[in-house]
């Protein structure tokens, strides 16, 4: 059986509108009812596979961005959902926006849109998955987790 | 001889199809909820993904002893599963699950994090509020069966039920604290947030997650057999009348856990005790003033 089948979802807003997150939160109501493919949003890093963040992410939020990915189990995947949460958006030249998730952590899948549409997010999380059984079966041929999960590591 | 075979028959019986009795449950619960919301709602099997996700993924351990004592509760909640369909004595099987769920909770406040140990500290309360059922729940057994052994219990003339509906009554009420149904979850629930993210099972992750569920799915399978308990009587057919009895309970817990919000723990606290009391107290009080009970 393949992971994909079961993916729990984290959300976090790092410095978004909040445009962005209305979308998130729509796509679990019974309109588009994300529980169909098994994703469940839960609150929890430790039982989340996949990371969604809205927002480019600022100063403040930093840490917590970097804190709720290391928090998370092997394997995982981050999705960038909305504009601003892949380069920054309209915020990217504020002083204080980093400008993108991926100049924190390493992001698996861009979904474009400001905000976000839920079929776009829905679309982003399938392509997630196939990712995400991409990396479980990484993991099976390490005796310990060592997996590229491409983009930037943490030392570049 | 003979017995002793046929008792080991039963016990792996049980073993093996309990997480089949349970993975249908929880799917039952999971399809008909979202139905009731008016969604599509996961497959049927989704309940089984989870579990072997859950095993695939890696383990953030916290402290060792937490694992420790997550195994601690699946082992003695499968233990207490087997004494009871071994026909065991019932008192015993309430004080080994009880047993179970103290691991549990040792095990949610053996973690740093605030919302773990405030998880345990209300899995305290809710402790609290339903043990006293689950004990006179086994009394209620005595006093119509004459005995505390579950063999006994299944060979009466007349099943349980007749002469205890107040406790069985009570008994459904607390299940949906055991079941961590709404309004009544609060130490952790099965639903995706609430005030304090998961609760209970916050700092449990990966596979120690996984045999916590086990266990969970094991505990779903006992507490409903206590409901086909007192459906049972000599006659074969009455299986079939308590299972069905314990699947229409079950759907009135699904359509309970949808139509009421959380309610505050003093809420639960008072009216299981007071469900209890009433319930389970009168029906004791009718039973010893007709002396139709059988001690
Ligand atoms: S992409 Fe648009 S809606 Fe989303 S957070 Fe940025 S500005 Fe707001």
């Amino acid at each position: 059986m393949k992971i994909s089948k079961s993916p729990w979802l984290l959300h976090y807003d790092a410095s978004s509108c909040n445009g962005c997150d209305i979308e998130v939160l729509a796509s679990t109501t019974p309109r588009f009812d994300v529980e169909r493919f098994g994703i469940i949003n839960t609150g929890n890093p430790k039982h989340a596979d996949i990371f969604v963040i809205t927002g480019g992410v600022n100063e403040q939020t930093r840490q917590v961005v970097k804190q709720l990915y290391s928090q998370m189990p092997d394997p995982k995947v981050v999705i960038a959902a909305g504009i601003c949460a892949c380069d920054g958006g309209i915020f990217k030249d504020c002083y204080n926006v980093s400008g993108g998730v991926d100049t924190v952590i390493p992001v698996d899948v861009y979904v474009p849109g400001c905000a976000v549409k839920p079929e776009a997010l829905i679309d982003g999380v399938v392509k997630a998955l196939a990712i995400l059984d991409e990396k479980r079966e990484a993991m099976k041929n390490h005796a310990v987790c060592e997996v590229n999960y491409g983009g930037k590591t943490k030392e570049e | 001889m003979n017995n002793m075979v046929f008792m080991i028959l039963i016990i792996a019986g049980y073993l093996i199809l309990a997480p089949v009795a349970g993975f249908f449950l929880e799917g039952y619960d999971r399809v008909i909820s979202s139905r009731l919301q008016r969604r599509m709602g996961p497959p049927f099997l989704q309940p089984v993904y989870d579990l072997i996700k859950l095993f695939e993924k890696q383990a953030i351990v916290v402290n060792n002893l937490e694992t420790a004592l997550v195994l601690g509760f699946t082992i003695f909640t499968i233990f207490s599963g087997c004494l009871f369909f071994a026909g065991g004595d019932i008192l015993l099987v309430f004080f080994a699950f009880s047993l179970a769920d103290m691991f549990l909770v040792l095990a949610a406040s053996s973690a740093n994090s605030p919302y773990s140990s405030l998880g345990s500290q209300r899995e305290f309360v809710q402790m609290m509020a339903y043990e006293p059922m689950t004990l006179l729940t086994a009394i209620g057994f005595y006093m119509c069966c004459g005995s505390f052994n579950v063999s006994d219990i299944i060979n009466q003339d007349v099943p349980a039920i007749v002469r205890t509906p107040g406790v069985f009554l009570g008994y459904c009420f607390i299940l949906i604290i055991k079941l961590r149904k709404s309004p009544f979850d609060f130490s952790t629930s099965h639903h995706a947030h609430q005030e304090m993210v998961k609760g209970l099972t916050q700092d449990i992750a990966g596979n120690v997650l996984g045999i916590l569920e086990l266990g969970e799915i094991y505990e779903e399978v006992f507490l409903m057999t206590i409901v086909v308990l007192f459906f049972i009587w000599k006659n074969p057919l009455s299986y079939v009348l308590g299972i069905a009895v314990a699947l229409l309970v079950f759907f009135i817990m699904i359509v309970v856990d949808n139509v009421f919000p959380r309610v505050k723990w003093e809420h639960m606290l008072v009216s299981s005790w007071g469900v209890t009391l009433s319930l389970a107290g009168s029906n004791f009080l009718i039973l010893t003033m007709l002396k139709i009970a059988r001690i």
